[in-house]
């Protein structure tokens, strides 16, 4: 008897949902559950019930390296939901080729969004053979070099206006007992702060030569020997460091006990979390103070193709909503990131949040490693520079020799 | 005994129907899940297969690559001194926990759940656990440190040549209770009367655990073993809660490549051809074994 009545329990939660199911509910997978992640997402959600539709939430915990295989093996595996985060580029690639996701020119078409969209490379990697199949929602950029002005007050040398400056203050630093650079134990960091080096001393053609191109020639050449030695120097710079995470490796410039850190915009959350402002506290270096170039990644959202013809309106409906202007304000201040358009209006942005903004106006963008370079590669290069970094015995004529080999390959 | 007996000889078919009913499930399961999904994994992994399984075939383009990466020479390396050592000392330390406790001890329940506490954490808290204890500002290296030796140090974690005897000792201390557990239960299963007669012939207690009981013990040693050995080859979850591969890539294991390239990298081919691989150096370990235990048709004790 009691077991029955269990089931029948269960079975009406489970009939429930459909039952009152007025509006259509539309689950959405993400990887934002940090506090100002969570936020942000907040304002998508509210948004997105406004227009009539019920936004389930199915945050995924554990960044995007976790919650992408995830969403993944969901959507290849029948059981897609109604529309997922991606990092906009090539992550979801072969979904589409392979006819999973949904195209989005209609509802781009009717937004106007090759027009609103800033930069157009945004959208050009959401377009796959004509077509659109993401909406970007913010832009967020790589190459800052963060600094803790605390810290090279005790040591005694002026906070540097750019890299040679800080490679030179170096030993001020150590021996004050700082760490020069703290560099995280995730792969990634190690990968994407070569990256950042490469395009903030190597400039931004060879950049784009070599991780757009693939030009072997380029890679092996001398302005790349001359972006090894650089990470030669970030690597000494970085011994001691014993952390794992960023927002670890942040909070030991936050601290005092680092010098600086080379990370994405979201570092700058932790330093306002702790209260710091920029530019008396701590300083930052679009383009580590030698190129100010900024690169256009960031988050976007996919949508899988379902059956269902009310879940495709809500999709639709899902779409507008992202790139709404209001939406965007709300949802990027909240995340730190920049608008995907810029006909918004963003007063609130602080001193370096500003000085991207500049630098976007002015159209310094190139197009970042997730947009030219497949999974596979990046992971290549993730285990060749994490190795890099951790092991002194490695020379830099060898990692460049293995760094061609990764580019020779990659597609 | 049966009316089946006295009707004839059955055909090998129909006898025990119903048990041999019962278990097509299980064999259904075996033959298509484990041996099917095998050979699909071995035959994708000499195709191009990137997020998703295509049929383009390369021939042996994922091997040569894998055994090119030196992240893949690493992990075996790892996966080598790891299952090397976790074999000998959870081997040698649990025997003689087990041996001790068989001292007619007092509080010997105490101490055998205080061994195999361990046991009862998964792996991905052992490992955190460990990482904090081995943290050079938080763990084991203050706390000396603090003590008065200021020069004191152990931070295997943050030193690549040594950073896999860090996991080590993670997968010693959570694994050793159980290896304990199993042999105590195979020395209770010794006879006493074994025990007297050895004392009645004047035989030191140690050369009769070595020459007496420890053979006497070899279906227990067989089942402890193939218990560690599976732990060994799967090694995964330990060593991401600990170091997540690092530092650099110095603790990697090949089921972490297998993991990170198949959907990480999204490249299914290159995950297949080192799955593969593993399920290789399984099968030249167990081979020879299997052949030695079952085969040459000599009955052993």
């Amino acid at each position: 008897m009691k077991f029955r009545s269990v089931i029948a329990v269960l079975a009406a939660t489970v009939a429930l949902p459909v039952a009152a199911g007025h509006a259509t509910d539309l689950e959405v997978t993400h990887w934002w559950t940090s506090g100002g992640e969570a936020a942000a997402v907040a304002e998508l959600a509210k948004a997105f019930d406004a227009t009539g539709n019920k936004w389930v939430d199915g945050a995924i915990a554990g960044a995007g390296g976790t919650a992408r295989p995830i969403m993944v093996s969901r959507i290849t595996g029948g059981d897609p939901m109604g529309a997922t985060q991606f990092n906009h580029g090539r992550q979801a690639e072969e979904l589409v080729q392979e006819g999973l996701m949904r195209d989005l020119t209609d509802v781009a078409e009717r937004g106007k969004w090759k027009e609103i969209i800033r930069p157009a490379s945004l959208l050009d990697s959401c377009t796959i053979d004509g077509k659109i199949y993401c909406a970007p929602v913010n832009i967020h950029s790589w190459q800052w070099l963060w600094l803790s002005n605390a810290a090279f007050e005790k040591a005694g040398v002026p906070v540097p206006k750019n890299w040679d400056e800080l490679v030179a203050a170096a030993p001020a630093l150590e021996k004050a007992g700082i760490v020069p650079l703290a560099v995280g134990g995730q792969p990634w960091q190690a990968s994407n702060a070569f990256d950042v080096l490469m395009l903030s001393l190597a400039g931004k053609d060879t950049f784009l030569k070599v991780f757009g191109d693939k030009d072997t020639e380029a890679a092996a050449g001398p302005d790349m020997a001359k972006v090894f030695k650089a990470a030669d120097d970030a690597r000494r710079m970085s011994k001691g460091t014993n952390v794992q995470d960023w927002n670890q490796a942040t909070n030991m410039v936050i601290t005092g006990k680092a010098g600086g850190q080379i990370m994405g915009d979201w570092a700058q959350g932790e330093f306002q979390l702790a209260g710091l402002k920029a530019g008396e506290d701590y300083s930052c270096l679009p383009g580590l103070g030698v190129n100010e170039v900024i690169a256009t990644g960031g988050d976007a959202f996919y949508f899988p193709l379902l059956e269902d013809e009310e879940k495709s309106r809500a999709q639709d409906a899902l779409a507008e909503t992202l790139v709404d202007p209001k939406v965007q304000v709300a949802f990027n201040l909240k995340k730190g990131s920049v608008p995907v358009r810029g006909d918004v209006d963003l007063a609130a942005a602080n001193d370096c949040m500003k000085k991207g903004l500049d630098i976007l106006a002015k159209g310094n963008v190139v197009q970042w490693t997730d947009q030219l370079l497949s999974a596979d590669s990046q992971k290549q290069k993730e285990d060749l520079f994490s190795e890099f970094f951790a092991n002194p015995s490695m020379t830099p004529e060898d990692a460049q020799k293995r760094f061609v080999q990764i580019i020779a390959t990659a597609e | 005994m049966s009316s089946n007996a006295r009707a004839g000889r059955p055909s090998r078919l129909t006898r025990n129907l119903s048990a041999k009913i019962a278990s097509v499930p299980m064999m259904l399961t075996a033959v298509v899940i484990f041996l099917g999904g095998t050979l699909w994994t071995v035959i994708y992994s000499f195709t191009s297969s990137k997020l998703l399984p295509r049929l383009k075939f390369v021939g042996l383009d994922q091997y040569e690559r894998l055994w090119s990466a030196p992240r893949w020479l690493v992990s075996i390396e790892n996966l080598a001194i790891y299952g090397i050592f976790s074999l000998i000392f959870s081997m040698v330390i649990g025997f003689v926990l087990a041996a001790l406790m068989d001292q007619k001890i007092r509080f010997e329940n105490t101490f055998r759940t205080i061994f195999l506490y361990p046991f009862a954490l998964s792996f991905i808290v052992t490992g955190l656990v460990w990482q904090w204890l081995l943290n050079p500002e938080h763990g084991i290296q203050s706390v000396v440190r603090a003590m008065g030796w200021a020069g004191f140090e152990f931070d295997p974690l943050y030193n690549s040549s040594i950073v896999i005897y860090g996991i080590l000792i993670a997968a010693l201390w959570q694994g050793t209770g159980l290896v304990m557990c199993l042999m105590l239960a195979g020395l209770r299963g010794i006879d006493e009367d074994i025990w007297k007669a050895s004392r009645v012939d004047g035989i030191p207690m140690w050369k009769t655990y070595l020459f007496v009981v420890i053979p006497m013990m070899r279906p227990v040693f067989v089942t402890t073993l193939v218990i560690i050995a599976s732990g060994i080859v799967r090694v995964y979850d330990l060593v991401v809660a600990q170091t997540s591969g690092g530092p650099g890539i110095a603790s990697e294991v090949p089921a972490k490549y297998v993991y990170d390239y198949m959907f990480q990298a999204q490249n299914l081919g290159q995950g297949f051809a080192a799955s593969t691989m593993m399920l290789i150096t399984v099968a030249i370990i167990i081979v020879p074994w299997a052949y030695l235990e079952f085969g040459g048709g000599r009955k052993r004790v």
